[in-house]
């Protein structure tokens, strides 16, 4: 059994991107979409302590800024969600086809 | 002593006025009486430092050719010392003005008193002798003036007042047109005068009648003789306009609207008279353009034939005085003309004094009937108002030119100095003149005060203090024209440009300035008092159909300024508001509207859906990703980054 | 250390508004007291600070924070300083804003707000005048934009075009116009950076530094500032914003900005573009001559034409700033004094004009001349008022116009000639209009509609009292204003004939 490679993580982590870009692009539920957020964030991460673990990993610069990651996804998560809560008791949707008012 | 200090302090005798125009306005308005008592203390006071003044100065004859200045700085521009504009006010006694200060004062005074009873019940009766305050001020600063533009200050603010007191009656449509009319005209002279005003200055480098007196006898230094005849010339049309002289004579009759005292102050006697003042103050500049001197002789005999005619077969008997009134200013622009100041300066003196007191009189006769000024519903008023009757003969006799009275030394000075300048055209035109002014002007007495009575008039005398103005006035129109007889001409040693005039007593112009006269008279005798029932004048209007109806109209001339005002002035505006706002404005708006439709172009990219705007990114992204892969990253770089590396 | 003056004045606006933020909506007394005492305040300091500097010396004084560092690296100071053409202005301001609060006594839509965003205003104002820095100079004009569209869009009123129209257009206009301004500054600092090595944003610097510039860069910085300023002062053809503008504007707004507003651009003109790059001023003088007389009888026209009181005014003030674009172009000592003191005139005389029709708006309903008629007998305060203003603007001698009017006659007589005729010619239109919206408001019979009208009396006479009295003042002791603007321009003529003198030589 050959032994983890670099590339291994980042094909993790390019395939779990890309499963949470097409979650974003297509789903229609807000929180599933808010889910799929988080996968790609979680991404990111993977590929932050993976590069940090084989390039430099004397120091920890990689893994530090995977908790800022996570500290921040935490924070979007409840700002995101609470938005959608405000949306909903709103609109009585969290169908993002229904949501265009953003434009002019 | 006192005298002394009058010639020394002569701006108290605008300033006291001015005051009482203040004290008028922020004080004594609510109180009519008070305001009253104000005015008129106010101009006697004035008047009576203006006769101790002028007393001084016609008991020393130095000042004739060394005229009193003194004056001081109003505003400079550039360093202290080498200002690159400096602006003088002063005070400038000489005979001439002296005489001015006297002549304004004294009238003021008088028909300031007779608007005691005048204006009586009208409720702007405060208002009014407020305004009339600030009208002696600004004359009586005007006269005073040792500044040409400190006389321009004083002209336009005579304007202004003149304004204000021909549309005194605001709520008539006619007095609110009349008032525009005469300003607007105004100013159109008033901008050839500051033409020439700023051409002085530009060319000599001051505006102070003395230094530019100075300058001006070797202008030659300064600038070439055709921009000294510009100059003249540019000078000039102000006086056209405040003299209302022919063309811009038009505002003069029109003013009429404003209350009759000022017909007679502002309108006859003194500011319309500022213009042939003015150019005898500027006497200096015209005497070395010959050809400005013809302009200005031409001008006043045209305008002073022109008038009378029209005044022949007007019914008002304010027109006929008003259009008397262009006239006589004719004269004396036409005595400026052909070089004598002496002639000129000695009719705007007795006319002051007749023409006050004819429209004083015909104040007091619209009094009596209620403002019902046509002279055919007149006649035989002499038995109902004797003293009025009276003193508007006297003021008849002397414009007439009959001796002794004032008009006939003055009129017969002009016709003379006419005929010795070698004018014969001019002074066959100021002949012609003097006959159509005696019939016009006896033909309105015949009209108004002889003849049948008319049932439907119930005239009566009018209180003293309108009366005793007449009196007083009518003493003047006897007298005044005794200091210039040809015998004795105390008048042309006082008054004067350059040399004083000697020569031979004329008996033969004398006479024919009587004789014609008399027909004058003669003719408006038969025709509207002895004749009257034959209608002989009706008659005579029928067969000269056109022509009366050209006269009575005046020329059509205001017909055709309203048409030029109308047609041309308002087209044009119309025209450039128009292209303001489709043109330039247009350009501003149709900016917008490329923004605008831009945007709206634009907008379609902005779905609102959060998706669609990640996928753009998204393959944006990946569009760069694919660049930096397979060109190198400089090229990407420098798509992204914009080349900084 | 002196007594700060400049700042005080500047800040006696801000505190009244500080204030008005606590005071309770409903207290509509209490408010525009704040207002008043407020503007007072900067009134009586700017009096003081206008008749105890010294002309003798001349120069800058009341200095403050010339050594204060704001951007360090931009060289920016706080720099404040007032010289013989900034104190008219600054006074012009104070007179006008003080004015222009007892203009607005009659606001009922929300007059807290309205009155901190006219102290906002006014500060603004004062700031572009005392600034000797040219970036706070830009910043206060900056400053300035903001109130007045806020205020036009809430407390306007709509006639020929929509208020929400006029107040875009004005601040639009005004915006393009800075912008233009704003590169034109930010090339001339790049440039003059480059020249010295440490970068200087105050007026002085930037003109010691700028007379190196290449005679092309000159030109071509000019005409940036050119065309700021120049829409800034409505000229020719950038004027379309301000008739437009004035009618859709609250009284006091356009009180402001007809009064100062416009006048920063004349100012900048003078105090920036002509003293930092008299230069490319030579160049472009003749073309500024051409617009400010095409202004001055175009405009003249255009009111000629107008039936509405406010684009009477209108008109008639872009008319009145091609007097000043001409008396700038004529860049001598005459026209200089001429542009300032005109400006200030112009101020003065407008301001009165549109504190009278604001009146005569809100007791009327209406704007209309063919509509109204013989006021003078139902209001004669009001009338008096009315005819000052009118009689000012037709340049009337004993009213502070005239002599600014017949000094920048002479210059621009003596070095334009038949030009300088066609703008001279324009005092006879300005007469026509004038008098005939005078005549037809006020005079003429009576209209029934209009008896129960109230004159204006208390605290709406303000206005007419100081605009009026200043007015009168000017007129016959001209000296009072000259001698002040004369010791401004003096040395800002020197220093251009100085730049001119050594650019013939190159």
């Amino acid at each position: 059994m050959p032994a983890i490679s670099l590339t291994h993580y980042v094909v993790l982590s390019a395939l779990l991107f890309s499963i949470g870009l097409f979650g974003v692009l297509t789903k229609r539920n807000a929180v599933a979409v808010l889910i799929c957020i988080e996968l790609m964030l979680n991404a990111v991460n993977i590929n932050l302590v993976a590069f940090s673990k084989y390039i430099t990993p004397a120091d920890f610069v990689g893994q530090i800024f995977s908790i800022f990651v996570i500290t921040v996804a935490a924070a979007e998560v409840g700002v995101g969600l609470a938005i959608i809560i405000a949306i909903y008791r709103n609109r009585l949707s969290v169908n993002l086809d229904d949501f265009d008012w953003l434009k002019w | 002593m006192l005298v002394e200090f009058a010639m020394q302090h002569a701006w108290l005798v605008p300033l006291l006025p001015a005051c009482a125009f203040v004290v008028i306005v922020f004080l004594a308005r609510p109180w009519q009486l008070l305001s009253a008592i104000v005015a008129v203390g106010s101009m006697a006071t004035a008047c009576f430092f203006a006769t101790l003044a002028a007393i001084g100065i016609f008991t020393n004859h130095e000042y004739v050719e060394k005229p009193l200045v003194y004056a001081t700085r109003w505003f400079s521009l550039g360093l202290p010392g080498m200002p690159d504009l400096r602006i003088d006010v002063g005070v400038q006694l000489d005979p001439v003005s002296a005489m001015m200060l006297f002549m304004v004062s004294f009238i003021a005074t008088f028909i300031f008193l007779y608007s005691i009873g005048y204006m009586k019940g009208d409720p702007g009766y405060s208002v009014f002798f407020s305004y009339l305050s600030l009208f002696g001020a600004s004359m009586l600063l005007l006269v005073l003036s040792s500044n040409l533009l400190q006389m321009f200050v004083a002209w336009e603010l005579v304007g202004l007042c003149s304004y204000l007191l021909i549309g005194f009656y605001t709520h008539k449509i006619s007095a609110r047109e009349a008032a525009k009319k005469a300003f607007v005209t105004c100013r159109i002279a008033d901008f050839g005068l500051l033409l020439g005003l700023l051409s002085l200055q530009i060319v000599f480098g001051t505006l102070n009648l003395t230094e530019l007196a100075g300058k001006i006898e070797h202008f030659e230094e300064f600038t070439s003789f055709g921009m000294l005849t510009l100059i003249a010339v540019l000078v000039f049309i102000g006086p056209i306009g405040k003299s209302g002289q022919f063309p811009l004579h038009v505002w003069l009759p029109d003013a009429m609207e404003g209350p009759t005292p000022v017909s007679a102050l502002i309108h006859a006697a003194t500011m319309v008279v500022a213009g042939v003042y003015l150019v005898g103050r500027t006497m200096f500049l015209f005497h070395e353009v010959p050809s400005a001197m013809q302009l200005v002789a031409v001008t006043g005999g045209f305008t002073a034939l022109f008038a009378a005619t029209i005044a022949i077969t007007q019914r008002e008997i304010k027109r006929i005085l008003a259009y008397s009134t262009v006239s006589q200013l004719g004269y004396m622009m036409l005595a400026l003309g052909v070089g004598s100041l002496s002639a000129s300066m000695f009719h705007l003196w007795t006319h002051a004094f007749f023409k006050a007191l004819m429209f004083l009189g015909a104040g007091s006769v619209l009094t009596a009937l209620h403002h019902k000024a046509d002279v055919w519903e007149m006649g035989g008023l002499v038995k109902k108002m004797p003293i009025t009757a009276w003193t508007f003969v006297i003021g008849g006799l002397a414009i007439a030119g009959i001796p002794p009275f004032a008009g006939f030394w003055s009129k017969d000075e002009i016709l003379v100095s006419a005929l010795n300048s070698g004018h014969y055209v001019l002074f066959a035109m100021a002949a012609f003149t003097a006959f159509l002014t005696a019939f016009y002007m006896w033909r309105m007495i015949f009209l108004a005060f002889f003849g049948a009575e008319n049932p439907a008039n119930h005239p009566q005398e009018s209180p003293w203090t309108m009366t005793v103005p007449l009196l007083v006035l009518s003493v003047g129109a006897c007298l005044a024209g005794l200091l210039g007889t040809p015998w004795h001409n105390v008048w042309g040693e006082w008054i004067r440009f350059g040399e004083a005039h000697e020569g031979p007593v004329n008996y033969g112009a004398m006479l024919l300035s009587i004789v014609l006269a008399g027909a004058g008279i003669f003719l408006a005798y038969t025709l509207y008092l002895k004749d009257a029932k034959k209608k002989r004048a009706r008659k005579m209007a029928e067969w000269f159909g056109p022509v009366y109806r050209m006269l009575y109209n005046k020329y059509y001339i205001d017909e055709l300024y309203l048409w030029f005002n109308h047609a041309l002035v308002d087209g044009t505006a119309k025209l450039f508001y128009l292209f303001d706002i489709y043109v330039v404005d247009g350009i501003v708006n149709g900016i917008g509207a490329f923004a605008r439709l831009s945007g709206d172009g634009l907008r379609v990219f902005q779905s609102g859906r959060l998706q669609n705007y990640v996928l753009v990114f998204f393959l944006g992204v990946l569009a760069v990703a694919v660049l930096m892969a397979f060109s190198g990253s400089t090229t990407a770089a420098g798509l992204v980054l914009g080349g900084v590396k | 250390m002196d007594f700060p003056i400049l700042l005080a004045i500047l800040l006696a606006p801000v505190a009244a508004a500080l204030i008005l933020a606590f005071v309770p909506r409903e207290e509509h007394m209490l408010i525009r007291c704040i207002a008043a005492v407020g503007t007072f305040v900067s009134l009586a300091l700017s009096l003081f600070a206008y008749f105890t500097y010294n002309q003798e010396i001349g120069g800058l004084q009341f200095v403050f924070g010339n050594n204060m560092p704001w951007i360090k690296d931009l060289g920016v100071t706080f720099f404040l300083a007032a010289d013989g053409i900034s104190l008219p202005m600054l006074l012009l301001t104070n007179l006008i804003g003080f004015s222009a609060v007892f203009a607005s006594w009659n606001v009922n839509n929300r007059p807290r707000e309205f009155f901190i965003l006219l102290m906002l205003l006014i500060t603004g104002v004062m700031g572009t005048f005392i600034a000797h820095d040219l970036f706070i100079f830009l910043l206060f004009y900056e400053v300035v934009v903001i109130p007045i569209y806020i205020m036009v869009v809430i407390w306007g009123s709509s006639k020929r075009v929509t208020k929400e129209y006029a107040g875009m257009k004005l601040t639009i206009y005004l915006l393009i116009g800075s912008a233009f301004l704003l590169v034109g500054v930010i090339a001339l600092f790049v440039k003059t950076t480059a020249i010295t090595g440490t970068p200087d944003m105050s007026f002085t610097g930037l003109a010691a530094a700028a007379q190196q510039l290449s005679p092309f860069d000159q030109t071509w910085l000019f005409a940036l500032m050119l065309l700021g300023f120049g829409s800034l002062i409505s000229m020719w053809p950038f004027h379309s914003w301000s008739p437009d503008g004035y009618a859709g504007a609250p009284t006091a707004v356009s009180m402001i900005h007809a009064g100062v507003l416009k006048k920063i651009g004349g100012y900048g003109l003078v105090k920036i573009a002509l003293y930092m790059l008299p230069l490319g001023a030579k160049f472009w003088a003749p073309y500024m001559a051409v617009f400010g007389v095409i202004g001055v009888a175009y405009a003249a026209m255009g009111a000629l034409a107008q039936k509405d009181l406010k684009y009477v005014v209108g008109y008639s003030s872009v008319s009145h700033m091609g007097y000043v674009i001409l008396a700038v172009a004529c860049m001598d000592v005459i026209g200089l004094n001429g542009a300032v003191a005109n400006m200030f005139a112009h101020g003065v005389m407008a301001a009165l004009f549109f504190s009278m029709i604001g009146f005569i708006y809100e007791k009327t309903h209406t704007r209309w001349i063919p509509d109204m008629g013989g006021l003078a007998r139902q209001t004669p305060r009001l009338a008096v008022g009315f005819m000052l203003a009118a009689m000012a603007s037709l340049g009337l001698p004993g009213l502070v116009s005239f002599i600014p009017e017949f000094t920048i006659f002479i210059s621009a007589f003596n070095n334009y000639g038949g030009l300088a005729v066609v703008g001279i010619a324009g005092i006879i239109i300005t007469a026509l209009y004038v008098l005939r919206a005078g005549a037809n408001t006020l005079f003429g019979p009576p209209r029934p509609e209009y008896d129960h009208l109230q004159d204006i009396k208390g605290p709406e006479l303000v206005p007419l009292v100081v605009l009026g009295t200043v007015l009168v003042v000017g007129g016959f002791l001209p000296s009072l204003l000259f001698d002040m603007i004369n010791s401004g321009v003096m040395p800002l003529h020197a220093a251009i004939n100085d730049a001119l003198q050594l650019g013939g030589n190159f």
